[in-house]
């Protein structure tokens, strides 16, 4: 019997071309259906037109669940089946929960609103949804804000929220995105539980080796319509349609091509470094050397990004030593430091929060290489030229960065960086906000600037399949402690350390064509 | 996800003593600029304190002496600041009692005033913001009438609801009316923008994707960020009703600190006058606290920064 019925579905907004079109598809119960695309794709609006959120105008031949037409429904009966009948889970918990009201209250609101349980008992079934998905010590985080929480439990949190009412539909939009490989891995196992559970499951992704783990049948998303769907085993190692072959040729599978290294540029001895009584770095040493990158990988709170801060001169070490091309850099007081800055440059995560909103990318060029010392006559062609060489054209100087898409900001941001033409950059997950096919093309863009400018780059992420196409040496931080290091190849293919293979098999990654 | 090693707490027992510094200095700020106004104004204070009447040089020596006018400033201001810590405030000459008497006797009506006017407003702010976020055209006409009730001066608007409905003077809540209008436009300016940010935010998906009506979910969720901001702007409105109080307790002709203030004014009772000065300081350094005890109630991030 056929859970959701979907056929000829269709969202408006009255902006030209509808979001979604003509977009067709069932579930069974107990069975996963991954939505795949790119931002943009209508992939999330089409989520939310099965709860009747979409906020757009929705036309359909069929739109069905468990045999109720879903068009007929007026707002009243549409909150009868939200919560109810469909679970909805958002990625990012931190934001998707109500921030100012306890994990308990947002647990127990679906069970208020649908008196699905008696007022007293409603207590003692959230402490067991939050068990259920794993929360140790229930009582006590019902009583915590979602801030309180790591980000994989606050995951699990508003995923026991859209289940409280034991929905047999669970809408999940990018429930991993944001959370560490290793969480991630947890949290897919979490879902795949209650699809074995009969629980039927809509997953909606951009990273088609994340839904490689947990989806039955895979549709792809492109431009509002589905252009291509069928047994996730097919899609994904005899895909048919192209655009599904360029995103599976996006999931970072490859290995950095082989470096000439030249001299050591950024050298750490022996860091140390804590904040009160928690340790972050614990004796933490590594060479960097010209044209050759360090990968340095580990879960939240491993420490990569206190060394990142350290290693650009941001942040004080309580011990040891970072020196750049030779010459004392962290030892340097900042008024001796700062004339040398220029050759030593971060990549941030999120270039939307790391540039000013209402300056023109014009301004943000500029203003970075007045900062190197480029003659003012010459700013605006450098700048021009610098857009240039990261894949952009003069008709983005005008933009700001709201104008632009994720990648092309993350582009500018990578020309700011080479503006002063550092002889290293500071990666901290450049790709990690990105979709998968624009990580696939950031990727490559600082592999070909690394082998023209002689780069070194140290790269911090959580995502090892990154690790493996950019760098040439790995660095594995746990707690503060260098748990593994050494050439990239030989780590990836026979860690040694128990927390590396942990990190390996909870790496998202596409069955063998 | 990157998360900051969280700076080191300070103990609670540090906070408070802060906040209480704190609360110290501006009262001590205003009382010296009471002090100085005092001072500032231009002829001999004496003679000011007799109200213009007619003194011999002799009698103006002796009230000098009497006042300790003939010492240094600094020992003065020192003095004055001593007297005003332990309550003394000095001598109503126009009202012939303790400045802290006149004061006290008056400051019932003005705080019932306020306290009412205080309550309408928020009540009707959150009505209208609630009923009119984010719908279009509720919200042009909401704002409009806003911008108006916030722009109308506060004498003019009493005289006109005076006029209105006139029979209803005795009681209280024609003044409160006046004072609330346009505080609560102004609030509900900063709780409408509020909550039309919030409504868009995941977590506003998220209940409405658990069955939550369209007004549960403005009620339950967003009202609560709404009010984040709007806290802030009812601390600074703190001050606007007192300065209203002072105004609408004059058109109405109703007892309290605000027209006793005006009388003293006008008949350069300085004593009385820097009273009521301080009293307001006091007034919203004491709100502007509650305030920002309100904003942890209300948001617990902010309970570990």
């Amino acid at each position: 019997m056929t859970l959701l019925d979907v056929a000829g579905l269709t969202v408006d907004f009255g902006t030209g071309e509808a979001a979604v079109r003509g977009v067709s598809f069932h579930l069974d119960p107990g069975e996963c259906l991954a939505i795949v695309g790119e931002s943009g794709s209508g992939k999330s609006v089409t989520a939310r037109a099965l709860l009747g959120l979409s906020g757009g105008e929705v036309a359909a031949d069929r739109l069905h669940l468990d045999g109720r037409d879903l068009r007929t429904l007026n707002e009243r009966a549409w909150r009868d089946v939200r919560g109810r009948r469909i679970g909805f889970v958002l990625q990012d918990a931190l934001q998707a929960l109500d921030p100012l009201r306890r994990i308990g209250r947002e647990v127990a609101e679906p069970l208020l609103v649908h008196r699905t349980v008696p007022r007293g008992e409603v207590a003692g079934r959230v402490r067991r949804l939050l068990a259920d998905v794993g929360i140790p010590d229930p009582e006590r985080r019902a009583r915590e804000h979602p801030h309180q929480l790591s980000g994989g439990l606050r995951q699990r949190a508003l995923i026991a929220s859209a289940l409280a009412c034991g929905p047999e539909l669970i809408i999940a939009d990018e429930p991993t995105t944001a959370l560490d490989v290793t969480v991630q891995a947890q949290v897919l196992d979490l879902l795949a539980g209650l699809r074995a559970a009969g629980t039927a499951v809509v997953l909606i992704s951009h990273d088609l080796a994340v839904v490689a783990r947990l989806a039955d049948r895979i549709a792809v998303m492109r431009d509002g319509t589905i252009v291509e769907q069928g047994p996730a085993e097919r899609i994904l190692t005899d895909p048919g349609d192209p655009y599904t072959k360029a995103l599976l040729a996006a999931v970072p599978e490859g290995t950095a091509p082989p470096a000439t290294p030249g001299p050591p540029v950024l050298q750490a001895r022996s860091i140390t470094k804590r904040f009160g009584d928690r340790t972050a770095l614990g004796d933490v040493s590594f060479d960097l050397h010209a044209g050759e990158t360090l990968g340095l990988v580990g879960e939240s709170g491993s420490g990569k990004t206190t060394l990142a801060r350290i290693a650009l001169g941001l942040l004080p070490a309580d011990s040891g030593e970072v020196t750049l091309t030779g010459e004392p850099w962290s030892a340097l007081p900042e008024r001796l430091r700062r004339p040398h800055r220029h050759r030593i440059q971060p990549v941030p995560q999120d270039p939307a929060g790391a540039f000013d909103p209402r300056h023109t990318v014009a301004r943000i060029l500029t203003e970075a290489l007045a900062v190197a010392g480029t003659p003012r006559a010459d700013r605006r062609d450098r700048a021009a030229d610098l857009l240039r060489q990261v894949g952009l054209g003069p008709e983005h100087l005008g933009r700001r960065p709201r104008q632009l898409s994720g990648g092309q900001r993350q582009r500018v941001a990578i020309a700011r960086a080479l503006a002063s033409d550092p002889a290293v950059l500071v990666c901290d997950e450049p790709t990690s906000a990105l979709d998968v096919s624009v990580q696939a093309e950031i990727l490559a863009l600082l592999g070909r600037l690394q082998a023209e400018h002689g780069l070194a780059m140290l790269f911090i992420t959580h995502d090892l399949a990154v690790v493996r196409q950019v760098a040439h040496r790995v660095m594995v931080l746990k707690d503060g402690d260098v748990v593994e290091s050494g050439p990239a190849a030989e780590v990836l293919a026979s860690p040694e350390h128990p927390y590396t293979r942990t990190l390996l098999a909870a790496a998202p990654r596409l069955p063998v064509r | 996800m990157k998360r900051r090693p969280a700076p080191r707490r300070p103990g609670a027992a540090r906070r408070v003593a802060r906040r209480v510094a704190g609360m110290a200095a501006v009262l001590a700020g205003a009382g010296t600029l009471a002090f100085a106004a005092l001072r500032l104004i231009p002829g001999d204070p004496a003679a000011t304190l007799l109200g213009g009447a007619p003194a011999t040089p002799e009698t103006l020596a002796r009230l000098n002496a009497e006042l300790g006018l003939d010492r240094p400033l600094a020992v003065q201001y020192l003095a004055f600041l001593g007297r005003a810590v332990t309550g003394d405030l000095g001598w109503s000459f126009q009202h012939g009692a303790p400045v802290t008497t006149v004061l006290g006797q008056e400051i019932g009506p003005t705080v019932r005033l306020t306290l009412t006017a205080c309550a309408l407003a928020v009540a009707g702010a959150v009505a209208v913001a609630l009923l009119t976020a984010g719908r279009r055209a509720s919200r042009a006409l909401a704002g409009a009438v806003e911008l108006v009730a916030s722009s109308t001066p506060t004498f003019w608007l009493g005289i006109v609801l005076l006029t209105l409905f006139s029979f209803h003077a005795e009681g209280i809540w024609l003044p409160a009316l006046t004072l609330a209008i346009p505080v609560g436009a102004v609030l509900a300016q900063v709780l409408r923008e509020g909550l039309e940010d919030a409504l868009t935010q995941p977590f506003a998906l998220t209940a409405r994707a658990r069955g939550l009506g369209e007004w549960r979910v403005r009620w339950a969720h967003a009202l609560r960020h709404a009010l984040v901001p709007a806290l802030t702007i009812l601390g600074w409105t703190a001050g606007h009703l007192l300065a209203g109080a002072v105004v609408v307790e004059s058109v109405f002709a109703r007892p309290g600190v605000g027209r006793v203030a005006v009388e003293a004014v006008l008949a350069k009772d300085l004593p009385v006058v820097v009273g009521a000065v301080l009293l307001a300081s006091v007034v919203y350094v004491v709100v502007n606290t509650l305030v920002d005890l309100g904003h942890l109630l209300v948001d617990a991030r902010l309970r570990e920064a």
